[in-house]
């Protein structure tokens, strides 16, 4: 399409208070044919400036390795981790010490360990006085069983060489001053043990039960710790993308000027900050996908609710953060600045929205406060869909709570955003 | 000097691109720019020459629009800004500043594509990389390019709406001589083709090279305003005697001395400004000899714009 740029037609109005000594419009008037200038004028060959803005910022992403190891990478790598940390491998073992003194046999307690560890859910270990408290300070042992008496049986001044055997020594412990257990009673685990351990030995010392009891296991699926942990971490995930991944790129392009030169063209600002906003709609899915699918394929983390709420949660959550992202960017012309506004934004969402464990867990008071947390309300959601398989009306006050943070912040961002 | 009245207009002589008078801008209490009046012809190349600080950039962000003066009238291509025609006068204008970075991870050409994507009516972008010579950095990341490079692909973006007006904010400043002729070359190549320019630089040589007049600024005011070869005659002389003295000469008697026309003194730097240099250096070493004195580093160049300031302010450009 040549020569096009001859045509241009620029709107009348602007000449509206032009002293009659300007320029007109139109450059041949002006002496100079503009068709010399360029042999190509075209209004054809872009896309549109959305479209446009939005694939620069998905290339700037894309192109930029750490920001995909920290936005797809690193949340995985914390499922795993967490999901090891937190496994549900049969029941948990009961790790227990028995303190190991010079005035008894060593064999005491070995056998006496072989004995506990005989049952399948005790973990017994041998450690010295000072080891076993150590141990049981450092949390690596529950209970330390202690005060082992020396055997005081015949056998043994006869005998030297010969190995008292176990039965001898417990018999010991009915007339003496028993043993004693060693635990924290505010730690459960320690409570726990404290009763298996004792039940152990006091059975071995010829306890019999009085009722007959049987044990009927449940195990279901969608109520362990990693089925808790999964929508929390997605979350968390759409948090942290959309908030630092917009926010530093603003800030970024603020101290590059590029702001400010944009500005100076007639991009419209809108698409600018709506570029973002679109963005961050591909990597949503992404995102969302890549935790889900881990969650299935290494904890059978499985979705309860449909895939189409799954969306529109994660959607209207990535929007929420996008906006909030831009907000915080608004103003701050340095990274740090920016940085720390946002560590201020996310630190109290880090702790109370309950992505790792059960924002229940605060107190009554804050209840209505985290509540109207953004993130929160994403991950109540978020559970609500993929742990109890509700359908999206459920969470229609979640999304309420979220579209609000979303559409203030995209408003106050536009009317405070700095291009210089 | 009165600006005002040194009206030498040239491109299209009663047709202006732009126009700003009575300007003024303060920043917490400094003013940027004091009262200033500006006139610039279709067609023409305006330089503003002056040393940092002196108000250029104010000016040039307020005719852009970036920039809200305190007071003052400001007319671009006839219209004024925040009328409600912002978006079609940017349509018409191209704006270079100072220090813009790229996105590094954006190719040229993408880059480009996106400034294209914000005009309407604008070149194709692989004509203007043509133009600019970054042919063979079409597809190359905007990190990977060098400092010339990316001068002129913040050209690229300014003119890839084939602009009427064009703005260029120190347009070579850091740039090595050879890249600053690129830039020199694609500006005059605009200039012929029509375009306004307005441009600020703290270069002498780049304002006598480019621009059909040139504004004098110092303190947010224009101090002297004509072409660069009148400006330079108003000196009334050719030569210029750079020196430094050991022991001491009084500068009136410099002055009175056969072929001086008037002594400026920067810092220990004395700078005559001749109109007969034999007479006058003649005079000079007789009139050394007679004080007791001893001249150090003693040289002669031909007046430019350097030593218009230097005449008007009494300081260097570069480090005032």
């Amino acid at each position: 399409m040549p020569e096009l740029g001859n045509n241009k037609i620029r709107d009348p109005k602007e000449q509206i208070s032009s002293p009659s000594n300007f320029a007109p419009i139109d450059k041949t008037v002006a002496g100079v044919n503009r068709s010399h200038r360029f042999s190509q004028i075209s209004s054809d060959h872009s896309m549109h400036p959305l479209l446009e803005l939005t694939l620069a910022r998905i290339r700037e992403f894309v192109r930029e390795p750490e920001a995909v190891f920290w936005v797809f990478v690193f949340p995985v790598l914390l499922a795993i981790a967490l999901g090891i940390a937190f496994r549900n491998t049969g029941p948990m073992k009961i790790r227990v010490a028995v303190e190991v003194r010079t005035e008894v046999p060593r064999s005491i307690a070995t056998q006496l360990m072989a004995l506990l560890s005989h049952r399948n859910d005790i973990e017994a270990v041998l450690l010295s006085s000072e080891e076993a408290i150590r141990a049981l300070q450092a949390g690596r042992v529950s209970l330390v069983l202690g005060n082992l008496q020396e055997p005081v049986v015949p056998e043994r001044v006869a005998r030297p060489d010969k190995i008292p055997p176990l039965h001898s020594w417990l018999e010991a412990v009915k007339v003496g001053d028993g043993f004693v257990y060693r635990y924290d009673s505010t730690r459960p685990e320690s409570q726990v043990a404290r009763l298996v351990v004792d039940d152990a030995l006091q059975r071995a010392l010829g306890r019999k039960d009085v009722a007959k009891v049987g044990d009927e296991e449940i195990v279901r699926l969608g109520a362990r710790y990693i089925d808790f942990l999964i929508p929390g971490l997605i979350g968390l995930n759409l948090m942290g993308s959309g908030m630092w991944g917009l926010g530093f790129a603003v800030v970024q392009s603020r101290t590059r000027k590029l702001l400010k030169l944009l500005a100076a063209t007639p991009m419209r600002r809108t698409h600018f900050l709506l570029s973002f906003m679109l963005s961050r709609l591909i990597f949503l899915v992404l995102e969302v996908a890549a935790l889900v699918g881990f969650g299935w394929l290494a904890f059978r983390v499985s979705v309860h609710g449909s895939i189409f709420s799954l969306g529109m949660v994660s959607l209207v959550g990535a929007m929420t953060f996008a906006s909030l992202g831009l907000l915080v960017a608004a103003r701050p012309r340095t990274i740090e600045g920016v940085s720390g506004l946002m560590n201020l934004v996310m630190l109290p969402m880090w702790l109370l929205s309950g992505t790792f464990f059960s924002s229940s867990r605060f107190p009554e008071f804050l209840q209505p406060f985290i509540r109207m947390l953004p993130l929160t309300a994403l991950n109540d959601a978020l559970r609500e869909i993929i742990n109890e398989g509700l359908p999206l009306t459920s969470s229609l006050s979640e999304i309420a709570v979220m579209l609000v943070w979303g559409g203030v912040s995209f408003v106050l961002a536009l009317r405070w955003f700095r291009w210089q | 000097m009165l600006p005002a009245n040194a009206k030498v207009s040239l491109g299209n002589p009663g047709q202006l691109a732009l126009r700003c008078s009575a300007l003024v801008k303060r920043y917490a209490g400094v003013v940027a720019v004091d009262g200033l009046q500006l006139e610039v012809g279709l067609g023409e190349c305006f330089g503003l020459l002056g040393p940092n600080g002196a108000g250029k950039t104010t000016t040039l962000e307020i005719l852009e629009g970036l920039t809200i003066p305190d007071s003052g009238i400001v007319e671009v291509l006839g219209s004024r800004w925040g009328k409600g025609h912002d978006h079609t006068l940017r349509e018409r204008l191209a704006v270079q500043l100072q220090e813009t970075q790229f996105s590094e991870r954006l190719t040229v050409l993408e880059t480009i594509c996106l400034f294209r994507s914000f005009y309407k009516y604008g070149r194709n972008p692989s004509d203007i990389i043509q133009l600019v010579e970054l042919g063979e950095k079409s597809n190359s990341r905007v990190g990977k390019l060098s400092g010339g490079q990316k001068h002129r692909l913040a050209l690229a973006c300014a003119l890839v709406n084939d602009p009427e007006v064009l703005f260029l904010d120190e347009p070579t400043t850091g740039l090595d001589p050879q890249a600053k002729l690129k830039v020199w070359e694609l500006v005059g190549k605009f200039r012929s083709q029509g375009g306004t320019i307005l441009l600020t630089t703290h270069y002498m040589e780049e304002a006598e090279r480019l621009c059909d007049r040139v504004a004098i600024m110092d303190h947010g005011k224009i101090i002297a305003l004509d072409t660069p070869d009148a400006l330079v005659e108003s000196l009334g002389a050719d030569q210029i005697v750079e020196f430094s003295l050991e022991g001491s000469v009084d500068d009136r008697t410099l002055c009175q001395l056969p072929g001086v026309r008037s002594v400026n003194n920067c810092e220990g730097r004395y700078l005559l400004t001749v109109f007969h240099i034999g007479d006058a250096l003649t005079a000079l070493l007789s009139e050394v000899e007679r004080h007791d004195a001893k001249l150090i580093g003693l040289t002669t160049h031909e007046a430019s714009l350097e030593d218009v300031f230097v005449n008007l302010t009494g300081r260097r450009l570069r480090d005032a």
